[in-house]
């Protein structure tokens, strides 16, 4: 088109109204595409609460259920176990649980309801990494002379004591996430919901 | 041609064909100075194709189900321990795919060296180079969604750790890496989705962008090693002295690197198809288990410069994380690449003629890439930590340190023509 030839203004007023409803329709249409994306009602239903019976655990014993496809640990705790909980405490990173994810009641030096049995998202807060038991202390568990115990994750090296809170300077930023829990009865605990 | 046989006569009135056909091979003309280092954009599109045909066969058998069989084995898993056992010629078709993976890359990574030699990047290649870098995105990501399909241990917890990356990107992390999966953790619905992006979306984006690197390509025509435009000098027809004709002298040329590619190629496929555990990592042989984590994950070979430029990143930096900027040197380290054309301010394009500032740059950056590659294959140590960092700065420091030392490297004369023996 030449430049003598000027567009017709109601032409043009025309054309930018087409393209702007044109382009409201290419929005609208895009959005069940990309809500496709989400997760779906039945990944979202998928949260079902699940059961452990923990009557065949031992002290110093630990246990793997499956809750929202993410192993949950249950970790039957001996009394020197938790004797070393204090003793970590000035190498860890957030030894209180101020930074963590866990419900009030695991928000104690134990992070549990029962001192006994710790129950945790097995899932490094780094990348997602399952860690690695190491309950043997000292050079035996091939960590170094100084380890009381604890989680080594295998991905990126982050350490967590016995109630599964970080070392400081470890990849992982917080410590491990404890599950909303609640014991049914003495041996039988359901994760994933609790009594609030 | 003078005389057109009556069908293409009737063709070419209705398209392009003949015109096409001269345009882009029996007059295109390439320069005559072309060595070995030239054989591996050929060799890419022949592992695309290599990479196509092998998958649309895979497809035929492979099913993308994480649900567990009556054997209590993940579906996806089932199915390709199938095609490797059961299928007629399966285990053929799938060694082939696999190992077309990690030949893809290595042509890639051959194919852009060739780039810093020559300086194929320079004006006025920039497009080309662009596209090329695209192209090398696209092919990370094919290759990682490719990686999730046979739903093994190194499938699964390979893409826990890189999608979770995502995660680590301020205020819109957690729900970007949520939609990514399409669930809250790696599950089926993201073993759907690799598999529909995998095999349709990112070759469709592959096959455009590979068009658009090749007619960019044959609009500026193809540099050569000794960096000179042979457009410059041409004869009285318009052609250049310095070009031959694409077809038949290059089509003749890329038949002898296609033979001994090949000879390499079936080398591995038949003998070592896994290559001690680079190309098939012996962790992939064990199926998806979510409830435990391999002892050892490291990403497939050519991942590993990237991931051990990730790793390397340990300080939190503005309040956000550490893992955030790791993932921001990572996309860094691939993106700068793009960038090469303005950053190279040498007079002069070819190592040839470039100063000694610039062939130690040049080998600094290579052992430096080696070293990374190698790092990202272990397990990390504070002292192999400490390496990867200054690898990690080495190799941005090629990049950015460029516009300078590539000014004040002194340079020789560039020749009028084309040197060829």
């Amino acid at each position: 088109m030449s430049k003598d030839q000027a567009l017709d203004d109601n032409r043009r007023q025309l054309l930018i109204a087409t393209s702007v409803v044109g382009g409201a329709g290419v929005v609208a249409a895009a959005a069940p595409f990309v809500a496709s994306l989400t997760p779906s009602e039945r990944a979202k239903a998928a949260g079902a609460p699940a059961e452990a019976d923990i009557s065949k655990l031992a002290p110093g014993e630990m246990m793997t259920v499956e809750w929202r496809g993410q192993p949950v640990w249950i970790l039957r705790r001996t009394e020197a176990m938790l004797a070393t909980l204090e003793e970590v405490e000035p190498q860890l990173a957030d030894p209180t649980s101020e930074k963590s994810v866990q419900p009030p009641y695991a928000k104690n030096r134990h992070r549990s309801i029962k001192p006994e049995y710790l129950v945790v998202i097995g899932i490094c807060t780094h990348l997602g990494c399952s860690p690695t038991a190491k309950f043997a202390k000292g050079e035996a568990s091939g960590i170094g002379k100084d380890w009381l115990g604890g989680y080594l994750c295998p991905c990126h090296g982050s350490r967590f004591d016995l109630a599964a809170r970080v070392f400081k300077s470890q990849p992982a930023p917080t410590n491990l996430t404890v599950p909303p829990h609640q014991y049914l009865t003495d041996t039988k605990i359901l994760i994933g919901e609790d009594k609030a | 041609m003078t005389t057109k046989s009556g069908l293409l006569q009737w063709i070419d009135e209705r398209f392009p064909l003949t015109s096409t056909i001269r345009e882009h091979l029996t007059e295109y003309y390439a320069p005559k100075n072309f060595n070995f280092w030239y054989y591996f954009g050929s060799l890419a599109l022949l592992v695309l194709v290599i990479q196509i045909v092998t998958g649309i066969f895979l497809v035929m058998h492979y099913k993308p189900d994480a649900s567990l069989n009556a054997s209590g084995i993940p579906v996806a898993f089932a199915s390709v321990e199938y095609i490797m056992r059961e299928v007629p010629g399966g285990w053929f078709i799938r060694y082939m795919h696999s190992t077309g993976a990690s030949a893809f890359f290595i042509v890639v990574y051959m194919h852009m060296f060739r780039g810093l030699l020559y300086g194929s990047y320079r004006t006025p290649r920039e497009l080309v180079w662009i596209f090329g870098v695209l192209i090398f995105l696209a092919l990370m990501a094919e290759a990682f969604m490719g990686y999730l399909l046979p739903w093994g241990q190194m499938s699964y917890w390979g893409a826990q750790v890189i999608i979770n990356l995502f995660s680590a990107i301020p205020v819109i992390g957690p729900d970007l890496s949520t939609v990514i999966r399409g669930d809250f953790v790696i599950s089926d619905a993201t073993l759907n989705r690799f598999f529909s992006l995998h095999v349709i979306a990112v070759p469709l984006v592959l096959l455009l962008l590979v068009a658009a690197h090749i007619i960019a390509l044959h609009e500026v025509g193809s540099n050569n090693p000794d960096g000179i435009e042979i457009k410059k000098k041409k004869d009285a027809n318009g052609r250049p002295l310095d070009g031959i004709p694409f077809h038949p002298y290059y089509t003749v040329k890329d038949i002898v690197g296609v033979a001994g590619f090949l000879i390499v190629f079936f080398a591995v496929l038949f003998f070592v198809p896994e290559a001690g555990g680079y190309f098939l990592e012996y962790n992939n042989f064990i199926p998806a288990n979510p409830m435990v984590t391999p002892p050892h994950i490291a990403p497939v070979w050519y991942f590993t410069p990237f991931y051990s430029i990730l790793r390397a990143v340990t300080y939190p930096l503005f309040g956000i994380d550490a893992k955030f900027w790791g993932v921001v040197a990572m996309g860094a380290a691939v993106v700068i690449i793009a960038f090469l054309p303005w950053l190279d301010r040498s007079p002069v394009k070819s190592i040839r003629y470039k100063g000694p500032i610039y062939k130690t740059a040049l080998t600094i950056f290579v052992i430096s890439f080696f070293i990374l590659g190698y790092l990202g294959v272990l397990p990390p140590t504070p002292g192999r930590t400490l390496v990867s960092q200054i690898c990690a700065v080495l190799y941005f420091a090629f990049f950015l340190l460029m516009p300078w030392y590539s000014k004040i490297d002194p340079c020789k004369p560039e020749p009028e023509r084309v040197t060829w023996k």
